[in-house]
């Protein structure tokens, strides 16, 4: 199962003085199971690609085939592709809506038209998968904190078990602990399922300790799609159009400038730590 | 007496229900003191419901204590003939630029305050164009505020606050929302605000990143003051900031790390070059 973009365009009022090119032919194919982060600044295209992914924007030139089918070929069911990628939003809380969380969280899969005992069933799963307690079920998603109302949105896109999970900065606002939470909880959904998923951030830092690949948008392009530490290597390139490398790299760099013989590849903490222990070990 | 005292300062939302009798009582401050001297940089850490909003809110009586007491520049904000003296000592940016630009066009949003406050149109340009010029946002004025990124928004709702010049200003997480090219922006506009117009700043945020050049720091749980001291200070207790569901910065967290190693860094390196400084000092 594979995502493939061929050549995907995308314009905003097209024909009015409004004109803007936000995607502008883009290439890419995600196979199943990618853990994968998009970067970008604002209005570098991020959040109009991924639009384009479960088919809530129609791109304006090229194709974009799902499992081999062409998802704007007359005959193509966009609900089907729907059910399949799931889209996370940003501040997901404000689309809850339901009497309880148990209810709200069910919403999907009985959209989906699964039995009921199923529906309920996934509903569990989900809340149980986020590491929302069980006695929030019943409650009104509102009474709920910022970082658990967080939980139990997410929780209702996992409950339909989509196959491709999109999450558009799915930790914005939250403190320290609670978005290392979040981010722990994708990621071990992801290694349980396989599932793929992509997650767009504003955090260098996150998306290097996270991710296997990253897209970097610019100008409504991919500027680079590569493994993260092939990507921060490029951090001078990357200053340019707004973004940054983790400050780890950073570290490295000036360490390797001051003479110390470390290597500058790292992009997590505890790569830094390595490659510094490593150091010492030479030197004493 | 401080520029701004908190003593013993309490605050409790009542909760009631249809009929207005009380249901419960949430303590959101308790019994919390701080003080902050004219011309600082105060940052205010603390994981989300810790009740740092809700102290912002205190601070131009927008909210009033329950218990013990609060002044600014001498004034009870208890004293209800004195909140429009308070509020115009200390203005209040809050997290979503969006929700506080009001007018079409960028400079008459910024005039809109002195305005409403019966400045002289000659005075309210003077302020306009100062305040405008503080930020970096002159050559924008006459821009629609809809066209401008989060960064550049934020700088312009900042720059509304200036324009009534208050002697201190009071930042609710400014750069939540906001890519990291916008949060640099926004930061060095409000560095240069403090360095070069003596305004005091009160900077509540998540990103601990943004705390390092503050004077002074204050965390907070549960209501309460649980740490403070300069950022080294604060930063040294790496354990302690985790139990608060905060974080240190990354390369905090690194040289903590190489020190349970063995490597005998200091504690509280808050940036590369105090690292790189440390490495030659233990190395050469």
């Amino acid at each position: 199962m594979s995502l493939i973009l061929d050549n995907v365009s995308y314009v905003y009022s097209q024909g009015n003085a409004y004109e803007k090119k936000a995607l502008d032919g883009i290439n890419l194919k995600i196979e199943d199971g990618e853990f994968i982060g998009i970067i970008g600044h604002t209005g570098s295209g991020k959040s109009t690609l991924i639009q384009h992914l479960n088919g809530l924007l129609k791109a304006t030139d090229g194709k974009i085939y799902f499992d081999g089918e062409d998802i704007y070929d007359k005959d193509y069911e966009l609900r089907d592709l729907r059910m399949q990628v799931g889209m996370v939003f940003q501040y997901p809380e404000h689309q809850l809506f339901d009497e309880t969380v148990f209810k709200d969280v069910c919403f999907g899969p009985r959209n989906q038209g699964l039995p009921e005992k199923d529906v309920q069933l996934r509903g569990y799963e989900a809340l149980k998968n986020v590491g929302l307690n069980e006695k929030y079920f019943d409650v009104s998603p509102f009474e709920l904190s910022g970082g658990q109302k967080r939980r139990a949105a997410i929780a209702g896109v996992i409950a339909m078990k989509p196959r491709v999970l999109i999450l558009d900065e799915p930790t914005a606002g939250l403190d320290p602990r609670g978005k290392d939470e979040i981010l722990d909880m994708i990621a071990a959904n992801h290694q349980r399922y396989g599932n793929t998923v992509i997650l767009v951030s504003h955090s260098m830092e996150d998306v290097a300790k996270y991710v296997d690949r990253i897209i970097v948008m610019d100008d409504g392009k991919i500027k680079y799609d590569d493994e993260p530490r092939e990507v921060f290597k490029y951090y001078k390139e990357l200053e340019k159009i707004g973004l940054a490398a983790p400050q780890v790299t950073y570290l490295m760099n000036d360490l390797r400038e001051n003479g110390y013989p470390v290597s500058t590849d790292v992009t997590t903490v505890d790569e830094a730590k390595s490659a510094i222990l490593k150091l010492f070990k030479i030197q004493t | 007496m401080s520029f701004i005292e908190a003593k013993n300062l309490v605050h409790e939302y009542i909760m009631r229900d249809d009929e207005g009798n009380v249901e419960g009582v949430q303590v959101a401050l308790d019994d919390m003191d701080l003080n902050v001297e004219k011309g600082q940089f105060i940052a205010v850490l603390g994981h989300n419901g810790s009740g740092k909003s809700t102290f912002a809110k205190h601070l131009n009586a927008l909210l009033v204590p329950s218990e013990g007491t609060l002044f600014v520049d001498g004034m009870d904000t208890r004293d209800e003939s004195k909140t429009f003296d308070i509020r115009q000592k200390a203005g209040m940016v809050f997290q979503n630029p969006d929700n506080q630009i009001i007018a079409s066009v960028v400079q008459e949003d910024v005039g809109f305050g002195p305005e409403n406050i019966g400045v002289e149109s000659d005075e309210i340009w003077t302020r306009v164009e100062n305040s405008l010029k503080a930020v970096g946002m002159w050559k924008y004025r006459e821009h629609s505020p809809n066209k401008l990124s989060g960064g550049q928004k934020q700088r312009v709702a900042i720059a509304g606050v200036m324009a009534m010049e208050p002697e201190c200003i009071v930042l609710d997480e400014p750069t939540a929302m906001l890519d990291p090219d916008g949060r640099k922006e926004v930061l060095e506009a409000i560095h240069k605000l403090n360095k070069e117009k003596g305004v005091t700043i009160i900077l509540i945020t998540h990103y601990m990143e943004e705390v390092v050049d503050a004077d002074y720091v204050y965390v907070m749980d549960q209501g309460k003051v649980v740490m403070e001291g300069t950022p080294t200070g604060v930063f040294s207790q790496v354990e302690t900031l985790k139990e608060y569901r905060l974080d240190v910065p990354q390369i905090t967290l690194l040289a903590y790390e190489l020190k349970q190693q063995g490597v005998p860094l200091r504690d509280g390196i808050l940036t590369r070059e105090e690292f790189v400084q440390e490495m030659d000092r233990i190395c050469r």
